[in-house]
């Protein structure tokens, strides 16, 4: 992915001096003693926790009841350190059933932040696409429906746009991933009334900090942030090396908490959404929930010590 | 799907390496015994690959389409569109080569072999005795547990691979039934190369050399063919 340029790194870092302490507001629920971090959603003002929990590939696991119950015991981590927003997608072959099935067995927890996706062609479709990802989740309605990597997304944003003022939806969206498309979606962005954008961006990969993540702050938009690990790369990449003395001044105890806390300090951003199958790995990403976040110089010497690995 | 350069073969994989192959496990677990009726079909095919019987290429035909279908039910459509929505059109185009082989080996009886010392015709012997034999100990040998073992006959792709060394050992090719094992064969070799599977390289080159030796056959076949006009 591209490099954002000095220039916008400059007024970026402005942006976080002025914004960082403004946005940020503690969760009302207490996760082990200490406040949630979380972030208003621009068209609302309703609050999310800043780490939400991804499903690609990790809850695509069948009807392997071992592993659903793996599954439900990270939805439980999860929710227990103070986590609400769940993403899915009906393209994430079983996902869907089973985060249905880890919610059934928690017997449906309170707060849950139901966001998933909207992922046929032609758009005539989405409507019953919807209806089975909701039987699927067994849920009363979503909280949030994105259109997937932007197919058929002006007949799918009619059919959103619709359902929520019917009622039967809170929140709409898009999603790409991994750079793709990102004219497209500032398009969108600025000619449809959306609630949140989904895209990929992480402590290498910054090339929505130059226009998407500014237009989104502009336009009063939401940001879910996808592969925040790279699908684990980064992770893998940053695990060979010690993690620096200075992390702690941020509160940083493991490399995901790093990479997360660099993500999630960046104003324009709502929630990123890493996926795991571990209850180990759940808790460190809540983690990165809580407490001190990086403020502009000490992001600006995050990314400078990650490139040098 | 625009910007399709974009994207890479592990944006295509919906699935960890874990879950695909405990996939196995639970198939293997649900309808044992058969794996042992699946090999001694295979094993049962190998002896008409050396007896002389006059029914053999239907014999054959009828065991390789059985193994066709219940591979597209019994593990396609069944287990691995639980995590794969694309599993329904493999299932498709795997009933689709039952078809065309209880076709053209039973109805018509077009699977034709000769008996002797062809080349070709040993070649495909041994690719089908890999399928058989070697393949479902590749799983055990890199450390995988023996319970998802892929076994000839009940997983796609020992069946598919299997399927086309006898092809290969067939007198004549069969270009119509080869296009759907070798294009299964394709799929899974970039499915397992993106999990890192030792498998990938395994089917690729059993695919491959089944493809070369049916190209020289049919080679040979038509330059036979144009010295017997002259």
């Amino acid at each position: 992915m591209r490099q954002r340029g000095s220039l916008s790194r400059r007024s970026l870092l402005g942006a976080l001096t002025a914004a960082s302490t403004a946005v940020l507001r503690p969760w009302p629920a207490l996760s082990q003693g200490r406040a949630v971090i979380t972030r208003p959603i621009p068209s609302t003002g309703e609050t999310l926790p800043v780490v939400g929990l991804g499903s690609w590939i990790t809850f695509n696991v069948g009807d392997d009841i071992v592993a659903r119950d793996v599954c439900a015991e990270v939805m439980r981590a999860f929710f227990a350190a103070g986590g609400r927003m769940i993403d899915s997608s009906p393209m994430y072959g079983s996902s869907q059933k089973v985060i249905g099935y880890g919610l059934g067995k928690l017997d449906r927890p309170p707060g849950v932040f139901s966001a998933d996706k909207v992922w046929i062609s032609p758009g005539s479709r989405g409507a019953g696409q919807i209806e089975a990802s909701r039987r699927y989740w067994g849920v009363p309605r979503f909280d949030l429906l994105q259109v997937h990597n932007l197919l058929a997304w002006e007949e799918h944003l009619r059919t959103l746009r619709a359902m929520k003022a019917a009622g039967q939806l809170r929140y709409i969206g898009i999603t790409t991933s991994e750079g793709r498309r990102h004219r497209e979606v500032e398009q969108i962005m600025r000619t449809q009334p959306l609630d949140f954008v989904q895209v990929t961006y992480n402590i290498l990969d910054r090339e929505v900090e130059d226009r998407i993540l500014p237009l989104a702050r502009e336009r009063g938009i939401g940001v879910i942030v996808n592969r925040p690990f790279r699908e684990g790369e980064l992770i893998r990449r940053m695990t060979r090396h010690p993690l620096p003395a200075w992390a702690a001044e941020i509160d940083c105890a493991n490399w995901a908490q790093f990479l997360l806390k660099f993500i999630v300090s960046h104003p324009a951003v709502t929630c990123a959404i890493p996926a795991t199958t571990r209850v180990d790995h759940v808790r460190e990403n809540m983690g990165a929930a809580h407490d001190r976040l990086p403020d502009a110089s000490m992001r600006a010497r995050m990314i400078a010590h990650v490139e040098k690995l | 799907m625009s910007e399709w350069w974009t994207y890479s073969l592990s944006d295509f994989l919906l699935f960890s390496p874990r879950i695909y192959y405990r996939l196995f496990e639970l198939y293997n677990a649900d309808i044992w015994p058969l794996q042992i009726l699946a090999l001694a079909l295979g094993a049962a095919i190998f002896g008409l690959l050396l007896s002389g019987v006059i029914w053999r290429g239907r014999a054959i035909a009828a065991v390789l389409a059985a193994c066709w279908l219940w591979v597209a039910w019994a593990y396609l459509l069944q287990r691995y569109d639980t995590i794969n929505w694309a599993a329904s059109y493999f299932a498709v185009g795997f009933a689709a080569e039952a078809m065309l082989i209880a076709w053209s080996g039973i109805i018509r009886d077009r699977l034709g072999f000769r008996s002797g010392t062809e080349a070709a015709g040993r070649m495909g012997g041994c690719i089908f005795l890999f399928a058989l034999v070697v393949y479902p100990l590749i799983g055990p040998l890199v450390g995988r547990a023996w319970a998802q073992a892929e076994v000839f006959g009940v997983a796609p792709d020992p069946t598919a691979i299997a399927t086309l060394g006898i092809l290969v050992a067939a007198y004549r090719p069969h270009w119509s039934l080869l296009v759907i094992p070798l294009i299964w064969c394709a799929i899974s070799a970039a499915t397992l190369w993106t999990m890192q599977s030792p498998e990938a390289m395994v089917v690729a080159v059993a695919a491959a050399l089944a493809l070369v030796v049916a190209a020289w056959k049919s080679l040979a076949r038509d330059q036979r063919a144009s010295r017997a006009e002259t």
